[in-house]
């Protein structure tokens, strides 16, 4: 059973040792170890840390071709190891690299890939598996018939092992075969954001949609969130429509977030639109229909027309913020 | 041989139908399927983006747009959606009762892929959807590339096309990163990359028109096979109404200040 550990140049994203997490659970069933494979450079520490996490074993893959990320090579170095381990299942975290690589390490051996599995129960013939669909409002009962299983979790579907005290894992060097084709596609500059959009860590979000009727209209948001200190979010009939960015998009084709507090305005609660901001500790809505799917579905509502009533709240929240300062408690 | 230089970009999008679920997604009796009776189809918005992309590029290099799927008969309606916005032609490949699985679906676009280019010459670029809306695989466009060769790099959100490569950028938590690709190259796109364009009403009547040529697919499955569907426990929720219209607001405030954000 080989998990794979993902970091860029050495930094691991929160999400890597969850892999960790997964491959036990379903090491357990198989009744096996756990291994751990780091592919690229600077990771030997990460490879020290897989080991005090209780993989048995690391693989740190290094070459020449892997430098820096690459999803033909990494797909390439990561259907070798798993051969040489001789693993019976191969799982990732389902990030944007860990289903590529295991995409990639898939189709090298035409084995199948489930991607974003939430529940695995092991057969001695073809597994039976639970996986996320629609990004995450409906879940596939299916089954995995394959020699070696490829299978990656949802991001966050499983905390992160946590270190041990029990005994440290072995690392093992291996150097994959790659031709001078692998690298192919390798990252050839990284351009840093300018200012990005504070939207995935923002503890308020106030969220528009079709109902704020046009781009100008944001502003009322806008300004109700820079009272809190929030970022302002969107649905997609807004983006279509060309009032926001897509940066600002909240959904499964947009972002997913799961702040404080989510202010829905004008939003009507479309699944692909709740499955962005399911994971918020509360929602507020505010829509003009008592009935939408957000207002039901949330945990505080506002019934009416938010272009009177985001006013009033952003003047009492000037209010007490002013006498906040004024008479010291608020 | 490309054809970039002297003729512009061959370009094919694969793209798949989907149902379009509201609020919520209703299951058959037997749990088989989505109950799509009362729902509309369409494409994920992923490989709306790819269609647009490819007849902004064919608008700017010249060459030609194909669009592509694999589906149902019914399948015409997202084909001809994507000739109503300017797609140059389009293939159906269709198949009969469940959906086939990623590996099976791969196979059949490479063999149709190749059919096309034997007849009309290579693509020049690929593009999928990072992941199709209602499957999710995450694979399909890797297993295409990896088949036919080519360099492929997934989850892209912006393209470049100069002197026989592209340029391709995909957001990472700090910016973004750069790849590089000769062409011919395959690419699976994200939303954002651009903003598609409704369709026109010329364009409506042309996609009426338009010959739609279809081919049955081989189907050979593959290890994963879906047994049945269940809806996500939903944890219901008890809503508070603070209050109707602007009188509201002192309300809103209050759960502001209990919760600690203002
Ligand atoms: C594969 C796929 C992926 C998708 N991904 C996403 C995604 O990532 N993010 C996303 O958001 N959507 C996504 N969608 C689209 C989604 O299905 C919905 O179409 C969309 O979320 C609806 O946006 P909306 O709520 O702004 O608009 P509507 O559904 O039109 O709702 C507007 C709401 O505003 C209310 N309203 C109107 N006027 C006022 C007013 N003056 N004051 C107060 N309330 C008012 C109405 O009562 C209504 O509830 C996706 C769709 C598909 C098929
Ligand atoms: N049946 C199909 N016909 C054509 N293209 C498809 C089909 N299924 C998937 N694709 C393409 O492959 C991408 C990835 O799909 P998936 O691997 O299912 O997530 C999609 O976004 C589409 O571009």
């Amino acid at each position: 059973m080989v998990a794979l550990i993902e970091h860029d140049r050495g930094v691991a994203p929160d999400t890597s040792f969850q892999a960790l997490t997964f491959a036990r659970s379903v090491a357990e069933q198989l009744g096996t170890a756990v291994e751990a494979v780091i592919i690229g450079e600077e990771a030997q520490p990460l490879a020290t840390e897989a080991a005090s996490r209780g993989a048995i074993k690391t693989w740190l893959v290094r070459h020449p071709e892997l430098t820096d990320y690459g999803p033909e090579a990494w797909g390439d170095a990561m259907a070798q190891v798993t051969t040489a381990s001789g693993a019976a299942a191969v799982v990732a975290v389902g990030t944007d690299r860990g289903n590529e690589v295991l995409a990639h390490a898939a189709a090298i051996d035409d084995l199948p890939f489930a991607a974003n599995v939430v529940g695995v129960e092991v057969a001695a013939g073809p597994w039976a598996l639970e996986r996320v669909r629609w990004g995450g409002s409906l879940l596939e009962r299916s089954t995995l018939d394959a020699p070696v299983k490829v299978l990656s979790v949802p991001p966050h579907a499983v905390p992160a092992a946590e270190p041990g005290n029990g005994e440290l894992g072995t690392v093992e060097d291996f150097a994959p075969e790659l031709d001078d084709q692998a690298a192919r596609t390798r990252i050839v500059e990284r351009v840093p954001a300018a200012a990005g959009s504070s939207l995935a860590g923002a503890a308020v979000v106030v969220s528009g949609g079709r109902g704020v009727g046009s781009a100008e209209g944001f502003a009322a948001l806008e300004e109700l969130a820079g009272l809190l200190g929030g970022a302002v979010g969107c649905s997609r009939v807004v983006t279509n429509n060309g009032w926001r960015p897509h940066s600002d998009q909240v959904g499964q084709t947009g972002k997913r977030i799961a702040p404080e507090l989510y202010i829905a305005c004008g939003i009507s609660g479309a699944i692909q639109h709740w499955v962005g901001m399911m994971a918020a500790k509360r929602v507020l809505a505010i829509n003009i229909d008592r009935d939408a799917p957000m207002v039901t579905k949330a945990d505080y509502a506002v019934i009416g027309d938010l272009h009177t009533i985001l006013p009033a709240v952003v003047s009492e929240v000037r209010r007490r913020k002013e006498g906040a300062t004024v008479g010291g408690d608020g | 041989m490309s054809s970039t230089a002297e003729d512009g970009l061959r370009i094919l999008v694969c793209v798949k139908r989907v149902p379009a679920p509201g609020a919520r997604i209703a299951l058959t009796a037997d749990r088989n399927d989505i109950d799509t009776r009362n729902l509309g189809f369409t494409t994920s918005p992923h490989e709306e983006c790819a269609v647009e992309e490819a007849i902004r590029l064919v608008e700017h290099h010249g060459g030609s747009s194909t669009v592509m799927t694999v589906g149902p008969p019914e399948a015409d309606e997202q084909l001809r959606y994507a000739l109503s916005v300017g797609a140059g032609g389009a293939v159906l490949v269709t198949t009969e009762g469940t959906d086939p699985d990623a590996q099976a679906t791969a196979k059949v676009l490479v063999a149709a892929i190749e059919a096309l280019e034997a007849d009309g010459g290579p693509f020049d670029l690929i593009l999928f959807g990072n992941e199709s809306a209602d499957a999710g695989g995450f694979q399909v466009g890797i297993r295409t590339a990896r088949a036919l060769g080519r360099p492929v790099v997934n989850g892209i959100k912006a393209i470049e096309v100069a002197e026989g490569r592209v340029v391709a950028r995909r957001e990472s938590p700090e910016g973004y990163e750069v790849y590089r690709l000769d062409l011919p190259a395959v690419l699976g796109v994200k939303e954002g990359l651009n903003l598609p364009r409704y369709p026109t009403l010329p364009g409506r009547l042309r996609s009426k028109k338009a010959d739609v040529p279809r081919q049955p697919a081989l189907v050979v499955a593959g290890g994963l096979a879906t047994l049945d569907f269940r809806l996500p426990s939903e944890q219901v929720t008890e809503t508070t109404v603070l209050g109707d219209g602007p009188d509201a607001a002192a309300a809103v405030a209050d759960l502001l200040q209990e919760l600690g954000l203002l």
